[in-house]
């Protein structure tokens, strides 16, 4: 019998029209070309449709409600912390917690673990990519614990200098946290091996997987994360909700970040027992109708496939280098397509990233233009800005062309002609 | 090509982008500020020399960022060179906008509001120890 381990390629016209916002215009005459997806994804009528009806047929808060509304929001709300825990493949549901994203993912680890175990002293390991949100929660923790950052550097071509890890991983190392994939590189770093090493030394590991879990396949227990987060709204899903997954004897003897209803088991006047998991990290009320939203995107990706989604987005990301390489005065940042997801940012040479932005947006490109929440990253580059434009399923070939007259259309208007 | 108020990279525009007006340092500063737009990243330092009858008598400005950003500083500090600070002080952010000319969207209006913030600022910062020579002036404003 003849088998193939190819995954058939993935026809991006197909999944198109499941996007209401890709067929406007950006202004009368001009189609909208969204290569903003690393800053936040599209979403297709699946998932639009899913927050709708539970608005207009189910709604009401989660949690002990007796009457039937309520029943049918928490069945709902169950069922979609069911796909997640599924989709990422953690042992229990009770692991997966809804967040508000991947920023309040890392500063309830910060806040809650990182209060209870970090001591003067003690060494958290970070990397010089990192985007902000994996920056600040622990220089915070360092201010409060007295604790020490150490930050794995970058290859000229944007990749972690793994050797560094040698000195940098010791017995003082509790905690290194670093993103899976980067936000402005596109480097998809080794993760699997940097989680092995770490724990050779005793340190847990955080991975922030807001850029790979929507293109890549996660495996939480294959890959030995102690904690892993992400958001929805870079996953076809809703802003104002993520997933913070963790070790079940991590997240059990973790204190609780947020006080409030619903994370408690009792509350006397002046005291409180904590709740169950994951209720325990969900104070107050839950974002319900993103989580639904969220639970939808999964569904929508599995039903496509995150091998064919990540296949597509090589073409893409080669693609784009190809294009970007054509036209004169393009600087690309990070490693070759091989070892990127598909991110590509870039600098053209006398153009400002914003008016590189600009120009793009008059032929209807969407870019994402600064310093993308990564400002060391660009220091070490010695850029302050660059332009990016990052893929995701529904992205043309053809969509990808575009940049090269695109980015000729930029010269033209800044390198004119001295009079 | 749109009409010209729509256009944002008018020639006037591109002209203070790419020649600037006083772009650099004074012979002998006496005020300075530098401030960025921490969303984009754009910087401008503006370096002033003030007399005691309130004249700038030399307006510099010096900077990293867009077009719009850098443009707006040439033009204000063309506007103002040898102009009196009282001047200054009066110059709102709408008439900013009105000499920029080209209409902005709110997040661009940001960076072409930098220079005038930086400006209204570095005539209430004196710079200390200046000296009369002008390489210490040169270091006392960096």
């Amino acid at each position: 019998m003849l088998t193939t381990v190819d995954t058939p390629p993935l026809d991006p016209l197909l999944h198109r029209p499941d996007f209401p916002i890709l067929s406007r215009e950006v202004r009368s005459g001009v189609p909208l070309v969204y290569l903003d997806n690393a800053a936040s994804t599209q979403h297709p009528r699946q998932v639009i449709q899913s927050m709708v009806a539970c608005y207009e047929e189910h709604y009401a808060n989660v949690h002990r409600g007796i009457h039937q509304l309520a029943q049918e929001s928490d069945d709902l709300y169950n069922a979609a912390r069911e796909k997640v825990c599924r989709f990422i493949n953690a042992p229990t549901v009770e692991q997966c917690i809804f967040t508000y994203g991947t920023t309040s993912g890392i500063n309830v680890v910060a806040r809650s673990w990182g209060d209870a175990n970090i001591e003067p002293g003690d060494e958290i390991l970070l990397t010089e990519m990192e985007h902000h949100s994996n920056l600040v929660p622990w220089q915070q923790l360092a201010e409060r614990r007295g604790a020490v950052l150490r930050h794995i550097p970058l290859t000229d071509d944007g990749r972690l200098r793994m050797e560094s890890l040698d000195s940098l991983l010791t017995p003082r190392t509790k905690l290194v946290a670093l993103m899976s994939v980067s936000n402005v590189l596109g480097t998809i770093n080794p993760v699997d091996e940097i989680v092995r090493r770490a724990h050779a030394v005793g340190a847990l590991v955080l991975v922030d997987g807001a850029q790979s879990v929507p293109h890549q396949k996660t495996d939480v227990q294959a890959m030995d994360a102690d904690f892993l987060v992400f958001s929805g709204h870079k996953m076809l899903g809703p802003s104002g909700v993520g997933v913070l997954y963790g070790k079940r004897e991590l997240l059990d003897a973790m204190p609780p970040f947020l006080g409030g209803g619903s994370m408690i088991r009792r509350v006397m006047l002046d005291t409180f027992e904590p709740g169950e998991l994951p209720s325990k990290f969900e104070a107050g009320t839950p974002p319900i109708v993103s989580a639904i939203g969220l639970g939808a995107a999964i569904d929508y990706l599995d039903r496509i496939g995150l091998e064919a989604v990540g296949q597509h987005e090589r073409l893409l990301t080669e693609r784009a280098h190809k294009v970007l390489g054509e036209v004169e005065g393009v600087h690309i940042l990070g490693p070759e397509p091989q070892h990127k997801a598909g991110i590509v940012s870039f600098t053209l040479d006398r153009i400002h990233s914003h008016d590189v932005a600009e120009v793009l947006d008059r032929s209807g490109i969407a870019v994402r233009a600064g310093h993308h929440c990564a400002m060391p990253l660009h220091k070490r580059y010695g850029v302050s800005a660059t332009a990016r434009a990052s893929f995701y399923l529904y992205n043309t070939l053809e969509e990808v062309d575009r940049l090269g007259p695109a980015l000729e259309a930029a010269k033209r208007v800044f390198h004119r002609k001295r009079k | 090509m749109a009409r010209d108020e729509e256009e944002l990279y008018q020639e006037h525009i591109l002209d203070h982008y790419e020649d600037p007006y006083h772009r650099g340092h004074p012979t002998h500063c006496t005020h300075a500020h530098q401030d960025d737009n921490p969303l984009c990243g754009d910087v401008v330092r503006m370096e002033l020399q003030i007399d005691d009858r309130g004249t700038l008598r030399e307006v510099f400005f010096d900077g990293d960022g867009c077009c719009i950003s850098q443009a707006a500083a040439s033009m204000i500090v063309e506007k103002f060179d040898g102009r009196a600070i009282e001047d200054v002080k009066k110059f709102t952010a709408n008439e900013m906008l009105e000499l920029f000319g080209a209409r902005l969207t709110p997040n661009r209006q940001k960076c072409c509001l930098l220079p005038w913030r930086v400006l209204q600022s570095a005539i209430y910062s004196p710079v200390e120890g200046t000296g009369s020579d002008a390489s210490d002036a040169g270091k006392a404003c960096r």
